[in-house]
């Protein structure tokens, strides 16, 4: 695929998120600004507590910021019903969440199989569509295990498969290696400069500054404060 | 064909997730299996019941008012020229004396055989079908000297011994009798005036020579006949003024049975009772229902998570809400199904006690079915409303 240079696939300015707790404002996210270009490698790097999830699921349209400007492929998010954010999660992007959250009483071929269901595919060109991920990420046969028959690299590989399953813009991984070794770990990271090579825009989320060196670009928060920084910086 | 896929997805997904709690799928269907097998079960068995009693009745005759004249001490019965008196009455088409009494007849000059005599009018027959073969009397054969016959099938084994009926003669009250029909042994009333259980057949006659025979030309029993466009109740007001002229206002001097106004009593009782006893078994199904919210709420609660992931991953809130409402639905009409099959045993066994007819209308299964879709849809629209409205990323939080 062809990499337009200077495309915005998503811009965030001044974004704010508060929590309250026990009558006490709990400023997560302190006006954010982020701007991700179309196919870009972005990894989002900070400590734990740093407000690195709140971020992803305000990205990911699954939360709302407390103040602020989100726009996603074009579109203000703000103005967006219950309906279309299904939509959009659905169409635009591909979730990795830290604890896999796979069905467990669904296969593996099943849970990939969820996103194409909300997407309205018929039946047999999901079936194909499943082979096809399932093969890329090298588990074509584990289709029929149940989640808890699978090593913790293998399911993280079938939360992969699912993410990309339905062709998103951009793949919201929240700490992919977190549970992995290090050689699992690698693998994932090759998948992910696959599926970036392929054009795919990867907002990845990590602690880790060796995993954070895979990105091509590295944005820091610190203390929901966000700063650009590259790995050389870091 | 999106909103076919969505519709089949939820279905499957509802059907698994029940599979998937087998015990609790159970004992939440068990409450409306009870509700539902007991509306059956009850309006069916009243339906029988009164279908029953409501067929004995009717084969009797609507539009036919029964009058018992028993008369005075001055005059009993009716006499014929009372008798033309209600022919003339506005709305009657027709009527027919119905005289019985036991009689010795001859059969080839040797045999006496005790019998029940009956005498009808032709009218009689055209609202009771009797006649098996041959035919029944004409107009001019009721001049009460025209001696013709009908026989009864207990007559024919008894005393003919398998000769062919038509046309053989037969001894009564002193003339000969010619018989030209046989009955069809389908008439509860055959048999009727024998006391003693003795009797070995039932023979019908024009019922002026019953009169004859019994050497009294009044009538006591009488059927009259309210013709077709007619209203019973305005005929029997107008019989009723006429029967209390002929005696004089004379206090018990005669009875009138509308069979029309009886069937119609019926009718009401039969609504009454349907509607209160279905209204019982309903709180069962009210019962059910509230089973039904409480396993869909525990449910929903359960999988808060799995909720917020389906979210996450598209699924529209309307998506959410059908899964849910779909699996409460199917559950009911599982329970529904099974309560209807219960219900319809229930009734069978009933029918057998009551020696009635077994037999299930479709609107007592249209209402089973229809009521367990209600209750799975009214019962789960809560559960799983609260399941679509819940907030994404809230619900995979949840623990
Ligand atoms: N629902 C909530 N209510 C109150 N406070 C919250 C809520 N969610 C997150 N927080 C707070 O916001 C801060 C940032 O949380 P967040 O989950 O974004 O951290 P993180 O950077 O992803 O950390 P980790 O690397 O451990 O996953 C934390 O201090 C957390 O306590
Ligand atoms: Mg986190």
């Amino acid at each position: 695929m062809e990499q337009t240079k200077n495309e915005e696939i998503l811009r965030m300015t001044n974004i704010c998120k508060d929590y309250e707790m026990g009558g006490e404002i709990l400023h997560v996210l302190k006006n954010v600004d982020l701007t991700v270009e179309k196919g870009e490698f972005l990894a989002i790097l900070g400590p734990s507590g740093s407000g690195k999830s709140t971020l992803m699921n305000i990205i990911g349209c699954l939360d709302v910021p407390t103040s602020g400007h989100y726009e996603l492929s074009g579109r203000t998010i703000a103005d967006e019903t219950e309906s279309a954010l299904a939509l959009i999660r659905n169409k635009e992007i591909g979730f990795i969440f830290q604890s896999f959250y796979l069905l467990q009483r669904q296969s593996a071929a099943q849970n990939v199989e969820l996103p194409l269901i909300y997407a309205g595919m018929p039946e047999r060109k999901r079936k194909e569509r499943v082979k096809e991920v399932m093969e890329k990420v090298g588990l074509s046969d584990k289709m029929d295990h149940l989640p808890n028959q699978l090593s913790g690299g293998q399911q993280q590989r079938v939360a992969i498969a699912r993410a990309v399953a339905n062709n998103p813009s951009i793949l919201l991984a929240d700490e992919p290696t977190g549970a992995l070794d290090q050689k699992t770990g690698q693998a994932v990271m090759d998948l992910f400069h696959s599926l970036n090579d392929e054009g795919r825009t990867i907002i990845m989320i990590t602690h880790d500054r060796k995993i954070a060196g895979h990105a091509k670009r590295i944005v820091r928060i610190l203390d929901g404060i966000i700063s650009e920084g590259d790995v050389e910086d870091a | 064909m999106h909103n076919m896929n969505m519709f089949s997805e939820s279905l499957k997904m509802a059907i698994s997730n029940i599979k998937n709690n087998k015990m609790r799928s159970f004992l939440t269907m068990l409450g409306i299996m009870i509700g539902v097998a007991a509306v059956i079960g009850l309006v069916t068995i009243v339906q029988i019941a009164s279908d029953s009693i409501m067929g004995e009745f009717s084969s009797m005759g609507a539009g036919t008012l029964t009058v018992i004249a028993q008369g005075t001490s001055l005059k009993s019965g009716l006499n014929e020229n009372d008798l033309d008196k209600i022919r003339n009455i506005d709305g009657v088409d027709a009527i027919s004396p119905y005289v019985m009494l036991s009689a010795y007849v001859v059969v080839d000059n040797e045999v006496y055989k005790k019998v029940d005599i009956e005498g009808d009018d032709v009218s009689y027959f055209a609202h009771n079908d009797r006649i098996d073969k041959g035919r029944c009397f004409k107009d001019f054969e009721m001049d009460g000297y025209t001696q013709v016959c009908i026989v009864d099938k207990t007559f024919i084994e008894k005393t003919l011994k398998g000769k062919n009926p038509l046309g053989q003669i037969i001894h009564l009250g002193g003339y000969d009798y010619k018989i030209i029909g046989t009955q069809k042994e389908n008439n509860a009333l055959t048999g009727g005036a024998s006391d003693k259980g003795d009797s070995e057949g039932n023979i019908i006659i024009p019922y002026r020579n019953v009169n004859r025979i019994n050497f009294s030309p009044n009538v006591v029993n009488l059927y009259v006949y309210v013709k077709e466009n007619a209203d019973a109740s305005e005929v029997e007001k107008n019989l009723r003024s006429e029967l209390k002229r002929i005696y004089n206002n004379a206090d018990n001097s005669f009875q009138i049975m509308n069979l029309e106004s009886l069937l119609n009593v019926m009718d009401t009782i039969q609504g009454m009772l349907t509607t209160m006893l279905g209204g019982i078994a309903s709180i069962a199904l009210l019962v059910g229902g509230i089973g039904i919210m409480n396993m869909m709420l525990t449910s929903v609660s359960e999988r808060t998570r799995e909720i917020g992931l389906r979210k996450a991953l598209g699924a529209e809130p309307i998506r959410i809400q059908i899964q849910f409402l779909m699996e409460s639905v199917v559950l009911s009409l599982i329970g529904g199904a099974i309560g209807i099959g219960i219900g319809c045993l229930i009734a069978f066994v009933a029918a057998q006690l009551m020696k009635a007819k077994f037999i299930v209308s479709a609107g007592a299964i249209l209402l089973g079915v229809g009521f367990s879709a209600g209750v799975g849809i009214i019962f789960g629209w809560m559960p799983a409303r609260r399941a679509s409205k819940l907030n994404p990323i809230d619900a995979l939080r949840a623990e």
